[in-house]
């Protein structure tokens, strides 16, 4: 239980044991000195950021916060004001409004005017500066960034989901293996894996037996809508808008349902193998609101029968509940709560969530630690991707009305990319002419 | 520098016109109904006389903090303050107002950007819960958007009228008295919660009529955190308040909540807002609305006896929002 959720005055105890690891520090000190000075090694890790919105802004903090010498030398987006905006916010002279401390990053931040890329093309001479990539660009795109950063031999932080369509899905696989050859580090942005209470609770998941069933939940109120600007060209307002095009975020169900679909998937030790399911849009309809739906329930089965419940709504002013939950043969867990309970309801685990971390700065402690350490100890992407083609099979479930197999679809070589990238070429999906766009209908919709 | 002094921005109002009560059918000095308009909801403002009291605690307190002293004198004017926290049905008619614009930079008067996870964490919403999970600024919009609403100038309380308002008169470290054994019969706490909000007003009230102002959310008053603001409080003070400072920590709030134990429901006890209220933001900038951990949060309304005009009305708006 907690004593003080919001009082944090350092207890006597606390402040000894900053005091200790003060010492501590104290002496290993002229250890890595030394280190450095024999070797005589620039140890320096550089850091390339594609995609400069809220989250690439603070994955990039994240990322310059980690205790290793690390600089951000590159930034990439497609819009040079999103850059713009989030350089100044990366180079604020004071960070204490984010992080409690005034220091700021700046001394972190290398990136000269001519390290600074635009448009569709830019992150290839982005990432040809760095040792590590950061990729926090719309979803769409991650399965031609990622295969690039691979290729170039790069490690890899890269957010959810990892593609929009099967097609993307196939090359993120393909890169992911690539990955594992090179020894190059990739995790991926499905924060519950580093997250104390996940962890705790996964290493007790045996209390609970077979999982046999599952529920997952994002319901909740939705998104920002960004409206059509005048002179954008449909390219410009799809990218701008972007949440509401399924080519660039997959649709909810795949941007944020993932999550919880991913968390099942880590619990039960493996994927799909078919789904089926039923959704639509009741409220969101309008013309900034592009094509996908607002709500999601998708029947999952698993290899061994066994069921996930899954459901996801953008619709203001209904039930919220973001969660997951796993029934065994012997108990369940309850993720939100982050307890273990047998059959009868008696608790038999209770994580304490005073130890919670935050898990989107563990995941950049934790991979660049092993970077530094020139160790190989991450290859997040082949469950990303699967988690992705998860919640992209219940998205083809709730579209067409029909059950879609797991082999089916992965192999259907579904591709909603555009053939071109470029500010004047044809998005896959066009608005009629009084401005509305193209939506799924059960029933007619399919894929096959 | 001396952070508490009577000026800037209340002494506007008291050359401002006296309200009309007819207008909004307050009656004078004495508890009122608001009514949100549009909305079949009210809520009960009821009123806390002009007065003085020993802010801060003793050296001899039990569970004290260096912050709390030396107590001081502190004269208070008279203000109306809601009975009750401000409950999440009322907050979720401006939230929802499809008349005003969402998330805006410009607009004077915006709503909250959606939550991104529910952060009622399932402790309850419609039908009495207190708002909760939310940012200073955020209680502040609801006031500047209920003031467009009604006519009637609201605003948070001041950490003084705050702590007045909580002694009713009473010179305990509850208002009830000093024992803590009888805590549950008047708040919730970490030992009668559940580690959850309640609906408001189940416990019992203080003299003045309010309820929950110990536990349940801990409420935001309208000042930046000091330490050393009893220190530098002029003798006598009257009305004091912390100079508005833009940056976002911390600023005070009081009461204490569910997760709380008994020593932080002491009335003189000051808790500090602090940036880890929301690092599970996974975005920068980070949401100026709602809070990641501050799960605890919500607050009260307190409305001044000697009303503003529009224009000092709006000139605090813009001094605190900053637009």
């Amino acid at each position: 239980m907690k004593k003080s959720l919001i009082n944090h005055r350092a207890s006597r105890r606390e402040f000894v044991k900053q005091t200790g690891l003060l010492a501590g520090g104290l002496v290993a000190a002229p250890l890595l000195a030394d280190a450095n000075f024999f070797t005589n090694v620039d140890d320096t890790i550089k850091i390339a950021l594609i995609g400069c919105g809220g989250r690439g802004t603070g994955a990039a903090a994240q990322a310059l916060s980690t205790k290793h010498n690390v600089k951000l030398v590159a930034m990439c987006d497609a819009f040079r004001d999103n850059l713009d905006n989030c350089y100044s916010a990366l180079n604020a002279d004071d960070w204490s409004d984010i992080t409690g401390r005034s220091e700021s990053l700046k001394k972190k931040i290398e990136v000269p005017e001519a390290n600074k890329f635009t448009g569709f093309d830019g992150y290839k001479k982005a990432m040809a500066l760095a040792d590590v990539v950061i990729l926090t660009t719309p979803p769409g795109f991650r399965p031609i960034h990622f295969e690039e950063a691979i290729d170039q031999g790069k490690h890899v932080f890269m957010e959810k989901p990892v593609a929009t369509d099967p097609a993307g899905i196939q090359k993120v696989l393909a890169s992911a293996a690539k990955a594992k050859q090179k020894k190059l580090n990739v995790v991926v942005g499905l924060q519950r894996h580093y997250q104390n209470s996940y962890r705790e609770l996964f290493k007790r998941k045996d209390l609970i037996g077979d999982i046999t069933s599952a529920q997952a939940w994002w319901n909740n109120d939705g998104v920002w809508v960004r409206a059509r600007k005048a002179g954008q060209t449909e390219m410009e307002y799809q990218m701008r808008n972007w949440y509401y095009f399924v080519w660039l975020c997959g649709d909810h169900i795949t941007e944020q349902h993932i999550h919880n679909l991913d968390v099942v998937n880590w619990f039960k030790g493996g994927y799909p193998v078919k789904a089926q399911g039923m959704g639509g849009r009741e409220v969101r309809k309008g013309k900034d609101n592009g094509e996908i739906f607002d709500h999601h329930y998708v029947e999952f089965e698993y290899a061994d029968g066994s069921i996930l419940n899954s459901q996801c709504r953008h619709i203001p002013g209904t039930m919220s509940r973001v969660d997951e939950l796993l029934i065994g043969t012997k108990g369940k867990i309850r993720c939100g709560k982050a307890d273990i309970t047998d059959g009868k309801g008696n608790v038999l685990y209770q994580y304490d969530k005073k130890s919670e971390n935050d898990p989107y700065q563990t995941e950049h402690d934790e991979l660049f630690e092993a970077i530094a350490k020139s160790e190989y100890k991450f290859a997040d992407a082949e469950n990303g991707a699967k988690s992705t083609m998860t919640s992209i099979l219940g998205r083809m479930a709730t579209y067409s009305g029909q059950l879609i197999e797991w082999d089916k679809a992965i192999n259907s070589g579904l591709n909603l990319q555009p053939k071109l990238y470029a500010w004047e070429a044809a998005p896959s999906t066009l608005p009629n002419a009084e401005g509305f766009y193209p939506v799924a209908v059960p029933g007619v919709t399919r894929f096959s | 520098m001396n952070n508490r002094s009577f000026a800037a921005i209340f002494s506007p109002f008291l050359l401002g016109t006296v309200f009309s009560f007819a207008q909004n059918k307050i009656s004078p000095f004495k508890p009122y109904e608001q009514t949100i308009p549009g909305s079949g909801l009210n809520f009960k403002m009821v009123p806390v006389p002009a007065g003085s009291f020993m802010m801060g605690s003793l050296a001899t307190e039990k569970n004290r903090n260096q912050d709390e002293g030396p107590p001081k004198k502190v004269y208070v004017s008279a203000f109306w303050m809601s009975a009750y926290e401000v409950t999440r049905d009322a907050f979720d008619l401006f939230y929802n107002d499809q008349n005003i614009s969402q998330n805006s930079d410009v607009d004077a008067v915006t709503r909250p950007s959606a939550q991104y996870v529910d952060l009622t964490w399932g402790m309850g919403k419609e039908r009495g819960y207190p708002v909760n999970s939310l940012s200073q600024m955020a209680a502040l919009m609801y006031c500047r958007w209920l003031f467009t609403k009604t006519g009637v100038f609201y605003r948070l309380p001041t950490e003084a009228e705050w702590e007045y308002a909580c002694h009713a008169g009473s010179n305990t470290q509850y208002y009830y008295g000093n024992d803590v054994s009888q805590l549950s019969k008047y708040a919730w706490y970490i030992d009668n919660s559940e580690n959850k909000y309640h609906q408001v007003g189940q416990k019992l009230p203080n003299a003045w009529g309010l309820y929950d102002m110990l536990g349940n959310v801990s409420e935001w008053t309208l000042d930046h955190y000091n330490e050393k603001m009893l220190e530098q409080l002029s003798v006598k003070a009257k009305d004091p308040f912390a100079a508005v400072v833009s940056s976002k920590y911390p600023k005070v709030l009081k009461g204490g909540g569910y997760g709380d134990d008994a020593a932080h429901l002491r009335i003189a006890n000051r808790i500090k807002s602090d940036p880890s209220w929301n690092k599970r933001d996974p975005q920068i900038p980070k949401s100026k609305w709602w809070l990641t951990e501050g799960m605890q949060v919500g607050f009260r309304l307190v409305s001044p006896v000697t009303q503003p005009t529009p224009e000092q009305a709006n000139a605090f708006y813009k001094k605190y929002i900053g637009k």
